[in-house]
């Protein structure tokens, strides 16, 4: 396979996306100790005021010294952020102010205790959740975490200690960490301390050593902690190698699969699977069979299920629910379709006896797989404890039951049977009326399901023995075979009763999944047809509304990236109106679902999921589910997403339908201005030469002074017709935008020298000098279109200023931008005009003989304003005005000098 | 001017009012002109008369101006002079790389005109004195053989580009010569996009042989389309 040394192109992408994420990221240093007490906070100090002293911004964002006096000391001098006060259950407590810290935007934050849980009502429950939002701000953060508050570590050091810690971190969160540093001491020496008073307060002291701090417990975490530390180097070193492709052998990925289910231990084997999943380096899935046995659990065992699932979830794995009638094959058929190659499943608790009579899942997995197949052992007493805090609680409620109905028909139907049995019993045989009682119990079983069922079979029997069984009217048996019937009876009415509920439950599932398949595929339908974004709204929310029976709005950004509240009267009956934007805003900027369920502000009502499309976040989708099951079934979230999915490709389709539109739209209206302009140009240019040539052959040629004034005459007049529609155009042209500009590089002073010989019979009156340096950079830019600029500041210096005067031109380079300015001695601009000579249509003096309507420096301005310039007026302090245009630097190209002796 | 009428001008141009006082201005300085309408009479009128220099407008009513001046180049070397009412320079460009020798832009004066045809033609008549030894404008003469450049009988140092690319100028006075044919001649046909190499060897050129390089009056640019060399001023 891949032994050839080369890097595997997948990883080096990988890699490379990695860091482009990180690049932007703030970095996370994390000290992380076995106990409290071993020095995190003082070496995350010390290492905070050496940075301090390089100057860099230090902000001590929040910091426990647990009264701890050499810490506190540490603080001195450092800027400190104040906590944000929070009032919880009567208690004023001091948070860390995430907004606050996000505002301020120092270079580096301390925040201590990592695996801290925020107060009710913050905005993320857990403060890493804070931590990454600074992270993402791009803001560095030092902080501080013990061995016993990661995630996946969690059960073995509640085992250990006795002691179960309920503030935990992601795992995750410590292994993308861009630093690690260990914080060692060695277990006498914190007792040491302990002793003196250093960690906590003498009476806190006492107790702490009695319980928590026993020092085999502090052997075995300092042990935990060492190794964790350990394992990441190694997987550093790993990284390091794949980089330099020093590894030789290239290992398929692994994937793992765990079988989750709704026994008291599953979040446990979800934990070990997570372990050894990192160990491995494996993707991993962690998946619950939905079998009809299982569809019976109770409410509470079932939610039990999905909070195991997210868990898993919060631990790195993808999840699934898969429904099927047996547990083995659906499992297997999955782990193939994912090429899943190793099983993690739990021990059977059942006794050898029992397995005998039915192999557990275990046993069937491990003689039907070829795959390895990992089985986690039972420790029941571990399970008590549910350390699920990360994960939202979701408030359930039981759907309402109607089987009382079956009850009372069972009953009634048992009463008609025995009536009519009654009346029916002289002509048959006692069989025949048990076989009447046999239907009755099928047909109440089909239609009712399982208890109805087992009650009409009691029910039955009570009858058949009371009314038919001699002695009659009385519940004693004479013949001892009618025991054996009513046994039978009984059975066949669980038989039937368990075979109909999973029927019921198959055809459920079909219908469901025939719903869901539907409801996608119209919503596609519907989707792919919609024009506009509004009717995309419409479609959609309606679809999305019925399909998790929820109150639905999808709100979409304006051009500043805003999320805007949705109008009124798109949804139709459905549309939610209490919406936070900030949390919808929050969503769309972090592109992550945020509000109920998620990790972001889970106490809102509403769930806002980012609309993803392939280019861009498109908008947010606000959903309000009736009930929270709707929503957060594995399945239902998927389909959530699915529908968030095709909503945000509908809207991407016409989003950029309509940039197409556009953008034909303006190639078509360039098309016709260009080929308009020509035309006009063309057709006035001809008449005009016509008029001008006719004129200037006249002057000259008839000898009569009269008609040789007229002529001259007449030729002045076609040349201000001529400067005139020149303006026109260009200003048409400028004017209707998208003029392409042809730069290229080259020096300023050829196009200075064209305009300068193009004017000089204009010019003839007037002293012309020129100062440009001989090593004026080369920038780019349109030389007929700078030309006409010159010719314009040079007209109207000509127009202004009196004979003989001097007209300067002079060019010079400031920073980035070459200045160029045309002087004059006239009489300088009328106070106040500087700016507004540059409008259209405005001249310097209001009634004038002087030819021209004011579009020149219009011109000027449009012109050099495309080139990304600036162009000014002012009036000089030695009298006339000045007229200075910029034009950027930027980097010429490459030009080789010539070797300056020939060869 | 001699007032011969021995100049023949044809002129391929649609516009009456032009026709008429180019032939009232041409005709009173000597030079016979014939007039074609379009472009089909302009290719007969300047295969049959054999003219001295053509004058060619660009928009002709029933073929392109530039169709017509490939046509003539086919055949003759004789002195285009293109008359453009268009606004894009490329048209020019275009024009001068099919083979014209110099353009006007409408409206133009008489006296422009008379200037231009009157370069053209002396050109025309040293054509076959193009092994001259020697080349002179301003103050400034070229010694073709000595490969020699002086100014007012100082020598003037040149880098081998900046020589050959006056030479190419000069060996092509009066005429307007494209960004393209420079580079072209002067540094061979990978180079014909770096047209920053040319500017930068103008400069020096005028820096070394112009009174005021800033306002040069022999090595005049032509915004857009290319350079000209000028004998006089």
């Amino acid at each position: 396979m891949n032994n050839d040394g080369r890097p595997d192109p997948d990883a080096l992408l990988e890699k490379v996306q990695r860091n482009e994420a990180q690049a932007a990221r703030g970095k996370l240093k994390i000290f992380f100790g076995a106990c409290p007490g071993v020095g995190k906070t003082y070496a995350m100090l010390s290492a905070a005021r050496v940075l301090r002293e390089q100057g860099r911004d230090v902000v001590v964002g929040i910091v426990e010294t647990h009264g701890r006096s050499e810490t506190a000391r540490l603080l001195e001098g450092l800027n400190y952020l104040p906590p944000k006060r929070v009032n919880y259950q009567g208690r004023e407590l001091a948070e860390f102010d995430l907004d606050a810290a996000l505002a301020r935007k120092p270079a580096l934050i301390l925040v201590d205790e990592l695996a801290h849980s925020n107060v009710a009502g913050s905005r993320h429950p857990k403060r890493w959740q804070d931590v990454e939002e600074l992270l993402a701000a791009g803001i560095d953060v030092y902080t501080t975490v013990n061995v016993q508050h990661l995630e996946s570590l969690n059960d073995i050091i509640g085992g250990i200690t006795g002691v179960l810690v309920r503030e935990t971190l992601p795992d995750r969160v410590f292994e993308q960490a861009d630093e690690v540093t260990l914080v060692d001491l060695p277990a006498d020496e914190l007792l040491q301390r302990m002793k003196e008073g250093k960690i906590y307060l003498p009476q806190q002291a006492e107790r702490a050593i009695r319980s928590f701090f026993r020092k085999g417990n502090l052997i075995a975490l300092r042990e935990l902690a060492l190794r964790r530390t350990a394992d990441r180097v190694d997987a550093q070193m790993r990284e390091y190698r794949a980089d330099q492709s020093i590894s030789q052998v290239w290992q398929a990925k692994e994937r793992l699969m765990v079988c989750v289910g709704p026994g008291d231990d599953s979040s446990r084997l979800v934990r070990s699977a997570a372990r050894l999943a990192a160990s491995l380096h494996a993707d991993w899935l962690a998946v619950y069979v939905e079998t009809p046995k299982l569809l019976r659990l109770s409410e509470a065992r079932r939610d039990k299920v999905f909070r195991t699932l997210r868990l898993a979830q919060e631990l790195g794995a993808e999840t699934t629910s898969l429904p099927g009638s047996e547990l083995v094959p659906t499992l297997l058929t999955y782990a193939q379709e994912r090429n899943v190659s190793k099983l993690v499943v739990g021990k059977s608790s059942r006794s050898m006896l029992a397995r005998l009579i039915r192999p557990s899942p275990a046993d069937q997995l491990t003689s039907q797989v070829d795959m390895d197949v990992y089985i986690v052992g039972h420790h029941p007493e571990q399970s008590a404890h549910e350390a699920l805090s990360s994960a939202p609680e979701l408030t359930l409620k039981a759907p309402p039951r109607e089987k009382r109905a079956g009850y009372a028909w069972a009953a009634a139907a048992c009463a008609t049977t025995t009536l009519a049995a009654a009346g029916l019993v002289n002509i048959f045989d006692l069989a025949n009326v048990i076989m009447l009682y046999l239907l009755l119990v099928v047909l109440i079983s089909i239609r009712f399901g399982r208890g109805p069922g087992i009650f009409a079979s009691l029910l039955s029997v009570g009858a058949f023995d009371f009314f038919f069984v001699d002695p009659r009217q009385s519940l004693t048996v004479a013949d001892t075979q009618y025991l054996f019937t009513f046994a039978l009876m009984l059975v066949v009415a669980l038989v039937i009763s368990n075979l109909t509920a999973s029927l019921h439950y198959q055809a459920r599932i079909a219908r469901y999944r025939e719903r869901r398949a539907e409801s996608l595929f119209e919503a596609g339908k519907v989707l792919s047809s919609a024009l506009t974004a509004g009717q995309i709204i419409k479609d959609g929310s309606v679809r999305l509304a019925g399909v998790f029976q929820s109150q639905v709005a999808i709100l979409l950004p304006d051009s500043h990236d805003k999320i805007r509240q949705p109008v009124e009267g798109d949804h139709g009956d459905n549309l939610l109106t209490e919406l936070d934007l900030g949390i919808a805003q929050w969503a769309y900027d972090h592109r992550e679902p945020a509000g109920l369920g998620t990790h972001t502000l889970p106490a809102s009502p509403v769930l806002y999921q980012p609309l993803r499309a392939p280019m861009c976040i498109r908008g947010v989708l606000a959903i309000r589910p009736s009930d929270p099951r709707l929503i957060f079934q594995p399945e239902q979230q998927r389909l959530l997403e699915t529908f968030a999915a095709q909503i945000a490709l509908a809207l991407e389709r016409v989003h950029y339908v309509e940039v197409a539109q556009g953008a034909l739209v303006n190639m078509e209206a360039e098309r016709l201005r260009n080929s308009l302009l020509s035309a006009i140009s063309h057709d006035l240019r001809t008449p005009l030469t016509g008029l001008l040539g006719l004129s200037a052959a006249l002057v000259g040629r008839s000898g009569n002074r009269m008609d040789e004034e007229l002529a001259e005459a007449i030729h002045a007049q076609a040349l201000r017709i001529n400067a005139l529609v020149i303006n026109l155009l260009d200003m048409a042209r400028l004017q209707a935008g998208g003029v392409t500009l042809n730069k290229h590089w080259q020096p300023i002073e050829e196009v200075i020298g064209s305009s300068l010989r193009s004017y000089k019979e204009s010019l003839a009156g007037h002293r012309v000098e020129t100062r440009l340096p001989g090593n004026l950079p080369l920038v780019a830019f349109d030389a007929m279109m700078i030309e006409r600029v010159l010719d314009n500041l040079l007209d109207n210096a000509v127009k202004y200023t009196p004979d003989g005067t001097l007209i300067m031109v002079q060019a010079s380079t400031h920073e980035d931008e070459l200045e160029v300015s045309v002087s004059d001695e006239g009489p300088g601009l009328p106070a106040g005009m500087e700016e507004s000579i540059f409008e259209k249509f405005t001249r310097g003096e209001r009634e004038s003989s002087r030819p021209g309507v004011g579009l020149g420096l219009a011109i000027c301005r449009a012109i050099i304003q495309a080139h990304g310039g600036r162009i000014w007026a002012e009036n000089r302090h030695e009298g006339g005005a000045v007229f200075r245009f910029t034009l950027p630097l930027g980097t010429p190209p490459e030009f080789n000098e010539e070797e300056t002796e020939g060869s | 001017m001699p007032g011969s009428s021995d100049v023949h001008v044809v002129l391929i141009e649609d516009d009456k009012p032009i026709q008429r006082f180019l032939r009232a201005s041409l005709e009173g300085k000597g030079i016979a002109m014939f007039v074609a309408e379009t472009g089909r009479q302009g290719l007969i009128e300047t295969g049959t008369r054999k003219p001295d220099l053509l004058i060619v407008d660009l928009g002709l009513p029933d073929m392109d101006g530039i169709e017509v001046i490939r046509h003539i180049r086919a055949w003759s070397g004789l002195p285009i002079i293109v008359l453009s009412a268009r606004t894009q320079e490329g048209d020019k460009v275009a024009a001068l790389d099919a083979g014209a020798d110099d353009y006007l832009s409408k409206p133009f004066g008489v006296a422009e005109l008379m200037a231009r045809i009157r370069a053209h033609l002396r050109r025309r008549d040293q054509a076959p004195g193009s092994t001259e030894q020697s080349f002179r404008f301003g103050d400034t003469v070229i010694d073709f053989s000595g490969r020699l450049v002086t100014r007012g009988l100082l020598p003037v140092h040149l880098t081998p580009t900046e020589y050959r690319l006056l030479v190419v100028l000069a060996r092509n006075a009066g005429k307007v010569l494209t960004h393209r044919y420079l580079l072209h001649e002067v540094w061979g046909p990978s180079y014909a996009e770096n047209s920053h190499y040319l500017r930068i060897y103008m400069r020096h050129l005028r820096q070394k042989l112009e009174r005021d390089p800033t306002q040069p009056k022999h090595l005049i640019t032509e915004t857009g389309v290319g350079y000209r060399l000028i004998i006089t001023d």
